[in-house]
This record gives structure tokens, C-alpha cells and sequence, in this order.
């Protein structure tokens, strides 16, 4: 799959779209199908700090926990709650509707540690 | 070797197809250091014959199967219908393992999501899992997932449950760091609602509690603030008692055993656990599941597995793995054997004859029921000689009791507990209590 | 499949008592309405055929080991013999209450002694405990001990565990009950425990390893001394896993190796029943400086016969109601005098035999990770045998060839991994037929690989949907919406 060239990656299979100084955040499509169909999303609360790296949600299949980290600094402004009846849109459309939670960022320069598409692409295709 | 279908031509054909000479070169991988410091046993092979004939023997040697059992303290002499064991013994069921496999394990799962519906029930639980080790760390895992929802690090415990229970309560908290603030009992015998401690995230309660009261869960839930309520039952006693979920039980947990297990000299047992839905993600041990197969039809599958070690690994709820699910199944063909009305009538059984006998003891003198409170199939009488003394002399007679100092230890001096179950006859209590009349 | 209480009610069943015959004569009052149900429990009150049809049709829903060859790795579902259940039921057994005063349960005190005395001399250790009722409750067991024993000598910087990659889910779960972190120590190319990397963690925040040995690979820590020797040169204690004990019964002993906590699966290595997922039982053994720590009560034998001895005090306490599965250990019991040591060393022997001997035929048209000698089992990967074939597919479609699949997607450390582990209870032919359907599937994934992702065809059920069951879990009998 080519992924889009809109969004930024993590090695962790996050996708972070950056909207103005906050950032969309969900996992990307290698990600959901390693996982397998997802049953339950344990969404962060809004309000909440989290530093990069920090574990801010997890997304469960019927065999698996995958923990869904922070790729940057900020606060927690919103999280999908729909995920909470349909968790099965991270499979459907992991880039658009399947979106988790949005940060508020505390160093928008942040963003530039991100990979763009075709870093990750290569990234997947070592793996 | 009668278990090991191997001859030596297909050992043979094997190793030359492995490119060993020897079995001996199979070995080649652990140092020989460490295999030169191996030590035999010095056991011979046996037949089976000569192997049944030794075991028979030490089994004859238990004097307690000989006598009329009245000690009780969770495990108890309850009748098991015939039925129980034939069906437990089906190798189906008994060589199988955790159902992994859905597909080839729907009489297992079947059985399981049986069983987590009748505790659910007896209890007035919502949902329940498939069986933990035993009541004790049944209780103990409520402690610790209790305090993983509300974090204080501190759960009060009646001080009138059951010695075992407490001890092993005491480990896993230890462990845990989390402390145990005693709750105390009154005078008759039940523990007092009105001064809980504050700030703890949960109060462990029993009830029949070691006394063989009842405890009267009313208005309790009300006055325990955050804190949730786990409360540790007898699972026969709920045929007629009602269930601590009516009184806004949190966690219920529980020994099975007197649900078609026998006593076995304390295990296997049968660990009950119950709770709300809400809290499903935070309750311990394996659960079974309604799902559909491929063609639509229904098929049972293990569920919230994500829960379990086997994926969530050090942060799952609990290391539980092998559980007590024979046992579990047993206690669900017990309860489908006598139904929901042979339940009751049993538990009135109980309660008749356990009354019966206290009825009596009350007339003869010196004897007095320690506690003026309800109880089920279990009481505690104040006696008024040696309690220690009375107990060997009982057993002299063939009848066994519980060490008083059980007791004693719970703060209950100079007295003896008596359970009666179903099981006990007119002639075993007449003659009982003729012998209590002559040690007067 | 009908559930029991889809039967329809046929009223009230009994007569397994009879009544008091002096009701009312000297009772007390009864118990006061506010304690008493209202509500009866939703169990049906059937009679026995429909009970004993009920449950006979769901055992024939179940494979057992007595079904078909069952080599689900890391679980030794060897044959369960039949005299172990007989004894296991002698009404002598059966009939004696944990808490009678020991003078009147001898007979069984002996037998857990004797037990504990011959688990002693498998493990070569010190003391043994016979309380854990399975195997990861061994493990907690013991990472209790481990707490207990730095507690003392106040050391209690000590929190954390090492643990290869490959280890089992209880392993850390297991650890974080007990209060420990964990930390992962990879395992090399060779599938075994990274030495170095083992030796840059070690410092005086360790409290010890856990090892399963043999590794969850089925491969022998060769360097198994210098790994113990290391966390003990660090003041860490070593936890070995026995559930692979079968590789090397009767040959070497865990005690000889480093082992400071040993446990033991009696439904793995000792041929108790597996049950449907339990009652197991998982005795610890201990070496010489954690024996004080042990449970209580201890079995003791003394001149009068033998007793409990509650003084201990320093022991963790208790982590069983009393004394642990005792009609487990008879089982394993019976299992052991039965062999005797020239049995327990073919136990081993015929194990291992037979995991080379499916290996070397299985890695022909399988993945094999780790080719070389292995112990009692060995992992494949499903990988590569047809355009998005899984090792859940394999699985599925084994089934249709009357085997029970082996064990799927463990250790983590290998992708579609296929953990298989005969035991000796399987003989040559047994394992020729499973080459052959697994040989046969190979094919069938190549060339019609529809047939296996729809497997299993013959099985009671079609493949469960497992994302929709854990959806929305549905855990109890819909009472009120039954369809």
C-alpha cells in the first residue's frame, strides 16, 4: 500500500496528521492488519499531559493489546469516541475514521523527528 | 513400559533418520558436567498391581473416612450424586485441555459458559469467570483487582472470616503492598457497619462468616463510600440465602467444593468469582463466550482474552493459567442434578438438621450457642469443659470436630464448632449428642 | 449447541436425601425473611437421563488426548493413565476433611511426604512445597519466596526480574503480581539466552531470572551454568520453569544446574489430567537458602507419624486454602512408583526421539527457524506456504485430520510460530500420520488453499468468529432474549 503523503509516521506505526498546532493521531494500516480485527480502543482522557513515547491508549483484537504511544509532546484535546461502539473503523479506514486522539503540541518543531511516507514505506519494506 | 507405544525397531528407524547413533547422542546439547551430577532415585518400576495395593493401604490408613465428619470451616461433608463423577470421568472431558481450539472444544466451553451462568445466579452477579484456584485466593485476587481500580493501598477484612482465607489474603496483599485493616465483629458475631474505616479501596466480608453466622449485608454497600464490597460466600447456602448482589456486592467470591466436590483433604477446591459488568476488563481468570461459527450457528469460544497472561503478560489481571475447570464442571452437573428446587430443598436440609442439633445442644448443661445471630448449616457452642479435651474425646467416639483453637485465635475462647450437613443421620446426631451428655 | 437451560423444566428432581424424620423436634427459630431469597436461581430441575444425555452429548464435542494425537507444545498432553484416577477416588481419599487432626489422615500425610521426598530427588534441591496448585501459581510462589528472602536481609532495591523473550505469558505476569518489574533480555540467533546481553543488565537492582528450561524453543540453554553462575555472582536468584521437564527426566536435574526455585507441573510431566484447563498442581522445590521462606504448614515425619508444623517464622505465609490439589498429587504419585527410575529416563529418552524424528521430516516442507538438535518439542513457522496462508489456517484444517492443532503464535519471538511437542505417549506410526496430513496440507495450501482458509470442515463447529464473540461479550445464558 502507498501511504498517504499528507500524513507523518512513526517506527511505533503511528500516523500523525498535523492540524495547524495540534496533531491527529491514529495507527496505520500495517499496524491494523498485524493486529487483526480490533474489538476494544482504550481511549486516553481528555486533558491529559503526555510526554513522547508515553503508552496513551491501547487497541485490542481478539489475540492481541497493541499500546498506542505518543509520538510528541502536548495535551490530550480529543478523542474518538466512536471507536468505543465501532472499533472495527481502525480496520475499515485506519488513516481517516479509525483517528484516536488529537494532541495539543507543546513544540510544534517536534513534527520534523516524524518520518514522511516514503521514509516509512522503506521502513516497512526492511522490516 | 505400558504407557510408551515406541519399540525398539521404531526407536531404531528414528535415530537413523535423525542420524544418532545412540538415544544417548539426543542428550549431546546438555553438559556433560551436569549429566554426570545426576542422581537416580532409587525406585524400582512397579506394576500396576503392586502400586494399587501399596496406595490402598495408605488410603485405609485415614481413620477421618471411619468417623462421622462435623467439622466444616468451607470445606464440607455434602452428599455427590453419582452422576457428577461418571460424567467428569468421560476422558473427553477429563484429557482435554484449556479450550484454545474452539472448534473441538465446545464441551468444554459449553460447560463453562454454563457454569459462569448459574454462579452469576446463585450470587446475583453479573458475570463470572470460569473457576479460580480455590475461596482463599479467589478472595485474595478480589483484594488486588479491588485495589487496582481504587488505589488507596488499603482493604479492611472482617476479623470473623475464615483463618485460611485471611492467611493467604494476607500473602498476596503483602506482596502487593497493600495493607489490611481489621474489621472487628460484635457480640453477635456479625461485623458492626456503622464504624468502617475510611479511605480503603475495599471491604472482604463472609458470610456464613467462621462463626456460621450470616452475616445482614442491608444498607452495608450504602456506608462503605468508594470502597467496593467483596463479599466471600458458601455457594450452597445461596439456595435459599439471598445473594450478596441483591445487597450491592461489588466482587463475590466463594469455595465451590460443597458443589459436588469431594472434601480430598483440601484440594482440588473450586475458587467462585463474580462481579459487575463494568468491571470485566479488570477481572482475573478465563471466560467463556457466546459467539457464531462460520455457518451462523452458535459456538462457544473463550472471551476478553486480551485480559490474560498469554497476551497482556506482566500487565494482565492475574498469572492465572491452569485454573479448576474439571472442578467447575463437576459443581455444574451438581447443580443441573438437583435443579434449582433440590437446591433449596438442600439447603433447607441444612439448615433443619444444623438447627436440630443446636436446638438440642441449648438443652444440655453448660452448652449455650455462643452467637445470637442466624446461621446456615454451622454454629459455634460454648462449652464447659476443655474444648481441647472434648475434641479428643469426641473423636474417641468417632465423631470429628475442628481445633478449637481456631477459634481462639478469631478471639472465641472455650468453644467448639459444629457443622451439620445433609449427610448427617437422626442415629449419627441422637448418638452424638448422647455422648456430649455423658462427658457432662 | 443447546445449553442446559434450553431443556425444559420437568419439575422437581431429589431423593438424594432422604428428610429429617423429627422436623421441628428441638429447632430454633429460622432464618429471618430479609436473608432469605426471593428469587429462585434461573437452574432447570430435570431429571437424571435428560442430565446424563445432556453432558455425554458434550463430552463427544471435546478432543481429548484419548481422542487423537494432541501435541500442543509447552502443555506435555501425554496419556493420562487410568489407575491414577481410580486411586485418586478411594474413599479414603475422598472422605477426609482438611481439617481433621492429622492422627486421622496418615494415610494421606504419608503419601504427600513421600511425594514431596521423590520431588526432591528429581529436582535435586533442597525442600519442596507441594501448595501451588498449578504451574503459575508455582511461579508467584516463588517470586514471593524471592521478595521474602531480600526482604530479609534487606535488600529490597531488588526489583527486577530478567526474563529471555521467548518466556511464556505467566512468566511476567507472574512477576508484577509479586510486585517485581521486568526486564526482556533478547535471545541471540541461535535462540538461546544472549550472555552479554544478560551480563550488561546485571546490577544490584536484580533480584533474579526466570528461565524456562528448555526454552520455550525446545533448545537446551547450553551456556545454562554461566547464565545461573552470572545472577548469582550479581546476588540475583534463579526461578527455573519446569513445564518442559519432560526433555530431561531421569537425566539431569535442575538443582544441578543453578536452580534456586524449581516448580514442577504434575499435569504436564506427571501424567495428571489436564481436565479441560485444570485442577493442576505445581510444587515448588527450593535449594538450601530459600527453604525457611516456604509455605505454611509443612508436612513433617517424626516417630509418632506425621504431623503439620505451623512454625515457620519466616515463611511467606500460605497461597493455598491448605495443603494444595491432593488428589492431584496423588495421581502423580501413583505415576511415580509406577515407573520407578528406568521409567522416568525412557520418559526423556522417547520424548526427545520422537521431536527430532517430526522434526527432521516436518522441515522438509516447513519453516524451521532452529535447525538443530532439539529437546521434547521444536517450533515451525507457517510462513511461506501459500499467498496468505496462516498458521492459523494450518491449524484449522489439522483438525479435519482428526489432530489437535499444536500450539499457534507462541513464542512471540517467532513469526507464525507452531510450537509442536509429541511426548513419548505417541508412538512411530502416531507421528507418521501426522507428517502425513501435515505434508498433505502443505500441498493443499499450495494448490487449494480455500480448503484451509475455511477449515476446520468436520469439526462440531465451523471456525468460530471470535472478533464479533469479543465485541460484545455475551458471558451468561441471554434469560430473557434466548435466540
Amino acid at each position: 500500500m502507498s501511504y498517504p503523503s499528507d500524513l507523518r509516521y512513526t517506527r511505533d506505526h503511528e500516523w500523525v496528521k498535523i492540524e495547524g498546532k495540534r496533531a491527529r493521531i491514529g495507527i496505520t494500516d500495517h499496524a491494523q492488519q498485524e493486529l487483526g480485527d480490533i474489538v476494544f480502543v482504550e481511549l486516553p482522557a481528555v486533558d491529559a499531559s503526555v510526554s513522547g513515547g508515553d503508552n496513551v491508549a491501547t487497541v485490542e483484537s481478539v489475540k492481541a493489546v497493541g499500546d498506542v504511544l505518543a509520538p510528541l509532546s502536548g495535551k490530550v484535546v480529543a478523542v474518538n469516541e466512536a471507536l468505543e461502539s465501532s472499533p472495527e473503523a481502525i480496520n475499515q479506514s485506519p488513516h481517516e475514521a479509525g483517528w484516536i486522539f488529537v494532541l495539543e503540541l507543546s513544540d510544534p518543531a517536534d513534527v520534523d523527528e516524524l518520518l514522511d511516507a516514503a521514509t516509512y514505506e522503506r521502513f516497512l519494506a526492511e522490516g | 513400559m505400558r504407557y510408551i507405544p515406541n519399540t525398539p525397531a521404531d526407536r531404531r528407524a528414528m535415530l537413523d533418520a535423525v542420524g544418532c547413533r545412540s538415544l544417548d547422542d539426543l542428550f549431546s546439547d546438555i553438559p556433560e558436567e551436569i549429566q554426570r551430577r545426576f542422581r537416580p532415585l532409587g525406585l524400582p518400576e512397579r506394576s500396576e498391581s503392586e502400586v494399587v495395593a501399596a496406595v490402598e493401604q495408605l488410603a485405609d490408613r485415614n481413620r477421618a473416612q471411619r468417623c462421622v465428619c462435623l467439622l466444616g470451616g468451607g470445606v464440607y461433608d455434602h452428599y455427590v450424586p453419582s452422576i457428577v463423577g461418571h460424567l467428569t470421568s468421560r476422558s473427553e472431558f477429563y484429557t482435554s485441555y484449556t479450550p484454545y481450539q474452539p472448534e473441538i472444544s465446545q464441551g468444554t466451553l459449553t460447560a463453562m459458559f454454563e457454569f459462569q451462568t448459574m454462579i452469576c445466579e446463585l450470587t446475583g452477579m453479573e458475570i463470572a469467570n470460569g473457576s479460580m484456584y480455590d475461596g482463599a485466593t479467589a478472595a485474595a485476587e478480589a483484594v488486588l483487582m479491588a485495589d487496582r481500580v481504587r488505589r488507596t493501598g488499603r482493604v479492611a477484612v472482617g476479623r470473623n472470616i475464615l483463618p485460611h482465607i485471611r492467611r493467604v489474603v494476607g500473602t498476596y496483599a503483602w506482596a502487593a503492598g497493600i495493607d489490611l485493616v481489621d474489621l472487628p465483629y460484635g457480640s453477635d458475631g456479625r461485623i458492626d457497619f456503622t464504624d468502617l474505616p475510611n479511605d480503603v479501596s475495599a471491604v472482604l466480608l463472609q458470610t456464613p462468616n467462621a462463626f456460621g453466622v450470616i452475616e445482614d449485608l442491608t444498607g452495608a454497600k450504602d456506608r462503605l463510600a468508594d470502597a467496593l464490597l467483596i463479599v466471600s460466600v458458601n455457594p450452597l447456602s445461596l439456595g435459599i440465602l439471598a445473594p450478596p448482589g441483591r445487597f450491592g456486592a461489588d466482587i463475590v467470591v466463594g469455595e465451590g467444593q460443597p458443589l459436588g466436590l469431594a472434601m480430598g483433604y483440601g484440594g482440588p477446591l473450586l475458587g467462585l468469582f463474580a462481579t459487575r459488568r463494568q468491571y470485566l476488563r479488570q477481572m482475573p481468570g478465563r471466560v467463556a463466550g457466546r459467539a457464531v461459527d462460520a455457518d451462523g450457528n452458535v459456538a462457544y469460544t473463550m472471551a476478553a482474552q486480551t485480559r490474560e497472561q498469554h497476551i497482556r503478560r506482566e500487565r494482565a489481571t492475574s498469572n492465572i493459567c491452569t485454573n479448576s475447570a474439571l472442578c467447575a464442571l463437576a459443581a455444574t452437573i451438581y447443580l443441573a442434578s438437583v435443579g434449582s428446587e433440590g437446591l433449596r430443598s438442600i439447603a433447607e436440609q441444612n439448615v433443619e438438621r444444623a438447627h436440630d442439633l443446636a436446638g438440642r445442644l441449648e438443652r444440655l448443661a453448660g452448652y449455650a450457642l455462643r452467637f445470637d445471630a442466624p446461621f446456615f448449616n454451622e454454629f459455634v457452642v460454648s462449652v464447659p469443659s476443655d474444648p481441647a479435651a472434648l475434641r479428643g474425646r469426641l473423636s474417641a467416639a468417632g465423631f470429628l470436630i475442628g481445633d478449637p483453637q481456631e477459634l481462639a485465635d478469631l478471639g472465641v475462647e472455650r468453644a467448639v464448632r459444629f457443622a451439620v450437613t445433609e449427610r448427617r443421620t437422626t442415629e449419627e446426631l441422637d448418638r452424638l449428642v448422647g455422648e456430649l451428655e455423658a462427658a457432662a | 449447541m443447546r445449553t442446559i437451560f434450553e431443556h425444559a423444566n420437568e419439575g422437581a428432581s431429589g431423593g438424594f436425601v432422604p428428610s429429617l424424620s423429627r422436623a421441628g423436634a428441638g429447632s430454633r427459630s429460622p432464618i429471618s425473611e430479609h436473608l432469605l431469597r426471593t428469587d429462585p436461581p434461573r437452574i432447570p430441575d430435570l431429571t437424571e437421563p435428560t442430565i446424563s444425555r445432556h453432558y455425554t452429548h458434550l463430552s463427544k464435542l471435546n478432543h481429548g488426548v484419548d481422542d487423537g494425537l494432541y501435541p500442543l507444545g509447552s502443555c506435555t498432553m501425554k496419556y493420562n493413565p487410568k489407575v491414577n484416577e481410580d486411586l485418586a477416588r478411594l474413599r479414603g481419599f475422598a472422605r477426609t476433611h482438611p481439617l481433621a487432626d492429622p492422627q486421622d489422615a496418615q494415610g494421606t500425610l504419608e503419601l504427600l511426604y513421600e511425594l514431596a521426598e521423590l520431588l526432591r530427588g528429581i529436582a535435586g534441591m533442597a525442600a519442596v512445597s507441594l501448595q501451588p496448585v498449578a504451574g503459575a501459581h508455582g511461579e508467584i510462589t516463588g517470586m514471593f519466596l524471592m521478595k521474602r528472602y531480600f526482604e530479609v536481609r534487606n535488600e529490597e532495591k531488588r526489583t527486577r526480574i530478567l526474563l529471555p523473550d521467548s518466556a511464556h505469558g505467566t512468566n511476567p505476569a507472574s512477576a508484577a503480581v509479586a510486585g517485581f518489574t521486568v526486564t526482556e533480555i533478547p535471545s541471540n540467533d541461535a535462540g538461546t539466552v544472549d550472555l552479554a546481553a544478560l551480563r550488561r543488565t546485571l546490577d544490584e537492582t536484580v533480584a533474579g531470572i526466570m528461565l524456562t528450561v528448555p526454552n520455550t524453543l525446545g533448545i537446551f540453554e547450553e551456556q545454562i551454568e554461566e547464565i545461573t553462575g552470572s545472577v548469582r555472582d550479581a546476588g540475583g536468584l534463579c526461578y527455573f520453569d519446569g513445564a518442559n521437564l519432560n526433555a530431561f527426566l531421569g537425566r539431569a536435574r535442575p538443582g544441578d544446574m543453578g536452580a534456586d526455585v524449581f516448580h514442577f507441573n504434575l499435569h504436564k510431566t506427571l501424567s495428571t489430567p489436564h481436565g479441560g484447563g485444570g485442577p493442576g498442581a505445581g510444587p515448588i522445590a527450593v535449594s538450601e537458602r530459600l527453604a525457611e521462606f516456604l509455605p505454611v504448614p509443612a508436612i513433617e515425619k517424626t516417630e509418632a507419624g506425621y504431623r503439620l508444623s505451623w512454625n515457620q517464622p519466616r515463611s511467606i505465609g500460605a497461597v493455598h486454602s491448605f495443603y494444595g490439589n491432593v488428589l492431584v498429587a496423588v495421581k502423580a504419585y501413583v505415576y511415580l512408583l509406577q515407573l520407578g527410575d528406568a521409567g522416568l529416563r525412557a520418559v526423556s529418552e522417547n520424548a526427545v526421539l520422537n521431536a527430532n524424528y517430526l522434526q527432521e521430516r516436518l522441515k522438509r516442507v516447513y519453516s524451521l527457524p532452529h535447525d538443530r538438535l532439539c529437546k521434547h518439542e521444536f517450533v515451525l513457522s507457517g510462513k511461506g506456504l501459500g499467498e496468505g496462508i496462516t498458521t492459523l489456517d494450518i491449524a484449522k484444517r489439522l483438525i479435519d485430520y482428526g489432530i489437535h492443532p499444536p500450539t499457534i503464535y507462541f513464542p512471540l519471538i517467532v513469526r507464525e510460530a507452531l510450537m509442536i511437542e509429541p511426548t513419548e505417549t505417541e508412538g512411530k506410526e502416531s507421528l507418521d500420520r501426522f507428517i502425513a496430513a501435515m505434508d498433505a496440507i502443505a500441498s493443499e495450501a499450495r494448490d487449494r488453499p480455500e480448503i484451509l482458509r475455511e477449515a476446520p470442515h468436520s469439526a462440531p463447529v465451523r471456525r468460530v468468529d471470535q472478533a464479533r464473540a469479543a465485541r460484545e461479550p455475551v458471558l451468561t445464558y441471554p434469560f430473557d432474549s434466548p435466540s
